[in-house]
């Protein structure tokens, strides 16, 4: 078995009344991909915050690699390689797509805080984000502000933010949320690309592409991991058929 | 079809085209000169108009780029001020180590409070800078063995700069000092917002829940563009104490910390010029309708700040910046 990218134990989280992470047990090797794969109000989001230090777990511990982030910040997390995207698009509406991707790119470079120098100097800064947002075919628009971008560019601006603070572990909150479906595959077919060196999870409601895509499946209900197997083990699983993909059959 | 070397080339050039000096800034700093020549008796207007655009500044590097309203900036300016007054009135009256000095303990105050600043945003974040204003107002209101209180800060005395230019009736004295300081601090400024840092305060300023998701320390940006701007704060009051030679409570007022929010918000938050095109209206509006009618002059400053920003949300340059993009647009 690989070693494991990512790891939680024992994640509780409640909002009030309301549960949202029930002993949560992830466990995700270096350089996989799995999907987390739930009905609406799951927690899955949450989930997500909980990992990246937006939200602070009631009970549980985070492992990055081998080491216990739980009480890190979230900037803090992301420094050390734990990176997520926002399934409603969290951008930067009056930046250019160049210069949000350059910020990212300094701030990676802890150049974030330097303030004498002429952002243009940062030669290999910008040239890094424009290949970054070229090979997502964002370049020819990476001088438009992004408020002006059509609403699937901004879904692929979300993963370059993110790509460019060069992630070990990248959680993907409906990469493709609101995308026509012709073009979501091309965006995941974009994220099969990543190195194989960034582990993924990533949530998506599209069974078709999470069957394609994922090498392995989470299943959570309400706050709690149902199942956990292989695209082939969850498709036959009869109580995610029940609870999750209805009567319908997909894949 | 093109190389990659020669695709990369473009996208710098594009944010090289933003950091060049634009003609009419030059024309503008030229124009600043125009007081000397052409209306000399305006001069310690123009010194007046000087200071509070400095002021104007530094609300605008923490409002206009980093997003952090202040109901309360007056409390640096007024650090500033009583700094500068109170070296002078015990013994140390030389204006440039003073100004220095003010500006220092202008940043002390910046510093200690950004620590509480960072951590809020929208109301929370208004209301603690209208408290921390308050606070130093009535400090320094109760403080009267020090600060004069209701009678303001006797006894400044400056000397003349290089120990070779006194503060003359007509304020030529006065005005070349403060437009030297002003434009100073401006290049800095300029340079400020040009750079990564600056980069990363529009990020904060357009989206603070994202900053943090790509590793981007808020807190730690947010606590050092509140000093940097409680300093350029300092500087201004310290010209006024300076060059007025009288310090008063008017300095820390919330009354000067809302002026220099309205002169912001007219000429356009975020655009660098935007505060000091805000506060050439306002104090020209001032004096020119406080002449006809004194008691209501704030009502035509009332009127225009409601024609602005129902009009024109990014202030008077915004607008202007519209017109203009419109007509290149035309075909
Ligand atoms: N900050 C919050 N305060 C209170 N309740 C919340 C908060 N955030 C989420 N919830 C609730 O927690 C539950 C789980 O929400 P979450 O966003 O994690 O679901 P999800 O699995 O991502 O759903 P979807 O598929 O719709 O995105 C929902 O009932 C939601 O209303
Ligand atoms: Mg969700």
């Amino acid at each position: 078995m690989s070693a494991l990218a990512l790891s939680t134990r024992g994640l509780d989280k409640s909002f009030g009344s309301l549960v949202v992470a029930r002993g949560i047990e992830i466990n995700l090797p270096a350089g996989e991909r799995y999907a987390l794969i739930g009905p609406n109000g799951a927690g899955k989001t949450t989930l997500i915050n909980l990992m990246t230090g937006m939200l602070r777990p009631d009970a549980g511990r985070i492992i990055l690699g081998d080491d216990d982030i739980t009480g890190l910040k979230p900037h803090e997390r992301v420094k050390r390689g734990l990176v997520r995207t926002f399934q409603i698009n969290t951008l930067f509406p009056r930046l250019t797509a160049l210069e949000a991707v350059t910020l990212a790119v300094c701030e990676r470079r802890g150049e974030g805080a330097d303030w004498w120098r002429n952002l243009p100097s940062y030669r290999d800064a910008i040239e890094e984000a424009y290949a970054i947002l070229a090979s997502l075919r964002l370049g020819d628009d990476c001088e438009r502000p992004t408020h002006e971008l059509a609403y699937g560019q901004q879904r692929l601006l979300e993963i370059a933010l993110a790509l460019a603070t060069k992630p070990k572990v990248l959680l993907l909150d409906e990469p493709a949320a609101g995308v026509p479906q012709e073009e979501s595959g091309e965006l995941f077919a974009a994220i099969a690309n990543l190195s194989q060196e960034i582990s993924v999870l990533f949530i998506e409601h599209d069974m078709n592409i999470v069957f394609r895509f994922a090498s392995r499946i989470l299943v959570m209900v309400a706050g709690a991991i149902l199942v956990e197997g292989t695209p082939a083990e969850i498709a036959a699983d009869q109580r995610v058929r029940e609870v999750y993909l209805g009567s319908a059959h997909h894949g | 079809m093109a190389a990659p070397p020669e695709t990369n080339i473009r996208p710098q050039q594009f944010l090289a085209a933003q950091v060049r000096w634009h003609p009419l800034e030059i024309v503008f700093w030229v124009a600043t000169l125009a007081p000397f020549y052409f209306f000399p008796s305006y001069l310690s207007l123009a010194s007046q108009i000087a200071i509070a655009a400095l002021f104007a500044l530094s609300l605008d590097l923490i409002l206009g780029y980093a997003g952090i309203v202040s109901l309360g900036h007056a409390a640096f300016f007024g650090m500033g001020a009583y700094t500068a007054g109170l070296i002078s009135k015990f013994g140390w009256g030389e204006p440039l180590t003073g100004l220095i000095i003010a500006a220092f303990a202008a940043g002390l105050v910046g510093y200690a409070t950004s620590f509480i600043i960072a951590k809020f945003r929208h109301l929370t974040l208004i209301m603690l800078t209208l408290g921390i204003g308050l606070l130093l107002y009535e400090a320094a209101n109760s403080a009267s063995w020090l600060t004069g209180g209701a009678d303001g800060l006797q006894g400044i005395d400056i000397w003349p700069i290089f120990n070779t230019f006194d503060y003359d009736l007509w304020g030529y004295t006065a005005y070349t000092y403060s437009l030297v300081v002003l434009f100073l601090v401006f290049v800095a400024t300029r340079r400020l917002i040009h750079s990564p840092f600056g980069l990363s305060l529009r990020g904060i300023r357009e989206n603070a829940v994202r900053m943090p998701a790509i590793g981007a320390p808020s807190e730690s940006h947010i606590r050092t563009v509140y000093t940097i701007s409680a300093v350029m704060a300092g500087l201004a009051g310290a010209l006024i104490a300076q060059t007025t030679s009288t310090v008063s409570l008017e300095a820390l007022s919330f009354e000067r910390s809302a002026d220099v929010l309205v002169m912001v918000v007219l000429g356009g938050a975020g655009r660098l010029y935007g505060g000091i095109i805000g506060s050439i209206i306002f104090l020209v509006a001032r004096d020119q309708f406080s002449g006809i009618n004194p008691q209501y002059w704030l009502f035509w400053i009332g009127l225009l700040l409601v024609m602005v920003v129902m009009f024109l949300p990014n202030g008077i340059l915004g607008g202007l910046a519209r017109l203009k993009w419109l007509q290149r647009g035309k075909p």
